[in-house]
């Protein structure tokens, strides 16, 4: 991935100045320039808070994995790298993503009409040895942002209590969730457009 | 001493997609209206915002919030050109509707009913789901939406070939890319931080 200054959107589309994707995007400066002010608030935040660099890129590497995105996934990888996470760490990433693949959305709703919409499919628990390699409180949070990838709708007070008791506070969790909601934009963006530039 | 999740008062919870007013309800502490810090407040871009637990529930990290906020506000009201305003709440309210986020369609299917006044056609989005007919325009719309609501992604060439059959350039297939991305972003949101409720019987 590029550094936090040029444009993550466009250097994962391969978006060159002057091309007609380039024209696109210039359309929309203010979407253009704040999904990248996103990305820096939640990835290079002036003031970390309580969640390292190293918790904000590995959370990213497993978003973009279950997303099946590969270059995208290269690239936070390579980021969560350069926080200097142990080989340990950066494994248990790439083996979470393998344990947590499925396809989504699905899920439950409430009792009543749209119960007949209920799909049924995995929650995920992080196995026990990437649990330990991961730690507790990045494990707690990779099971919570399977649930928001791939089934948002069975969202429920006991996942974030989950969260809390493992050791995040509730601003950590707004962070959480916004770097697992805004990369599911990030990427969907990614592939949209690269689809688009695809089909001249 | 951790957090705990917030216990929501005695409520009606919405049993099926509407496009009438939803509150929501948060299942964490947003922070105190008059509590904010400036930083805070200018997070919230419309000052109007501090009344809604959501927005100051996301002020606990507020660069991430204004980015998002203006990044929304971009995406779906800039007048230039590209997709009509109706065609981009119809992406949001599609996504929201595969996605299962009830608070999320409710509002931007209201949207949509009101720039394209047709009411009928959003409700049936609605109730019969993202497949319902919808006329091709609009179909193709929806299903490209749906596409990219997939995870992994279904989105491909196709979709782009048929946004263009129905008449769309470039720039409103951007739009529409954007409006379903975007509504991935605020259905995680608004489906994990709290639920909707039927407001009270007046």
């Amino acid at each position: 991935m590029p550094g936090t200054d040029s444009d993550v959107i466009d250097a994962l589309v391969g978006i060159a100045p002057g091309s007609a994707l380039d024209a696109i995007r210039a359309r929309r400066p203010e979407a253009r320039a704040h999904a990248q002010a996103t990305y820096r608030a939640l990835f290079t935040p002036e003031a970390l808070g309580n969640v390292s660099a190293q918790e904000r890129f590995a959370v990213g590497t497993f978003v973009a994995g279950l997303h099946g995105a590969t270059a995208v996934a290269a690239a936070y990888a390579a980021r969560l790298a350069e926080t200097g996470a142990p080989a340990g760490v950066k494994d248990a990433v790439e083996a979470a993503i393998k344990e947590a693949r499925t396809h989504g959305p699905y899920g439950s709703y409430p009792a009543g009409p749209l119960s007949r919409e209920d799909t049924a499919g995995p929650i995920y628990r992080v196995g026990a040895a990437t649990r330990q390699a991961l730690g507790r409180r990045l494990a707690s949070a990779f099971e919570h942002t399977h649930m928001l990838v791939f089934h948002p709708r069975d969202a429920a007070p006991a996942s974030l209590q989950a969260l809390l008791d493992d050791g995040w506070s509730t601003t950590d969790v707004v962070t959480l969730s916004q770097i697992v909601a805004f990369l599911s934009f990030q990427i969907r963006v990614v592939i949209g457009l690269r689809t688009l530039a695809g089909r001249p | 001493m951790s957090d705990n999740v917030l216990v929501p008062p005695d409520h009606t919870a919405p049993t099926a997609f509407t496009r009438a007013q939803l509150d929501w309800l948060p299942w964490l502490e947003p922070l105190a209206a008059d509590a904010l810090t400036p930083r805070q407040i200018a997070s919230l871009v419309d000052a109007a915002r501090v009344k809604s637990p959501y927005f100051r529930l996301l002020a606990r990290d507020p660069d991430a919030l204004e980015a998002r906020t203006r990044t929304d506000k971009d995406i779906f009201y800039n007048p230039d050109a590209g997709l009509p305003r109706a065609e981009r709440e119809l992406a949001a309210a599609a996504t929201s509707r595969s996605n299962g986020c009830l608070y999320c369609a409710s509002v931007h299917a209201r949207h949509a009913a009101t720039y394209s006044k047709r009411e009928e056609d959003v409700q049936r989005l609605l109730d019969a789901g993202v497949t319902a007919d919808l006329g091709e325009r609009w179909n193709a719309i929806v299903a490209a939406s749906v596409a990219l609501t997939a995870t992994p992604s279904a989105f491909g060439p196709e979709h782009v070939d048929r946004l263009r059959r129905a008449g769309l350039d470039d720039l409103a297939i951007s739009d529409v890319i954007h409006a379903a991305a975007f509504f991935n972003w605020a259905n995680r949101l608004m489906l994990s931080l709290g639920e909707p409720a039927a407001p009270p019987a007046p």
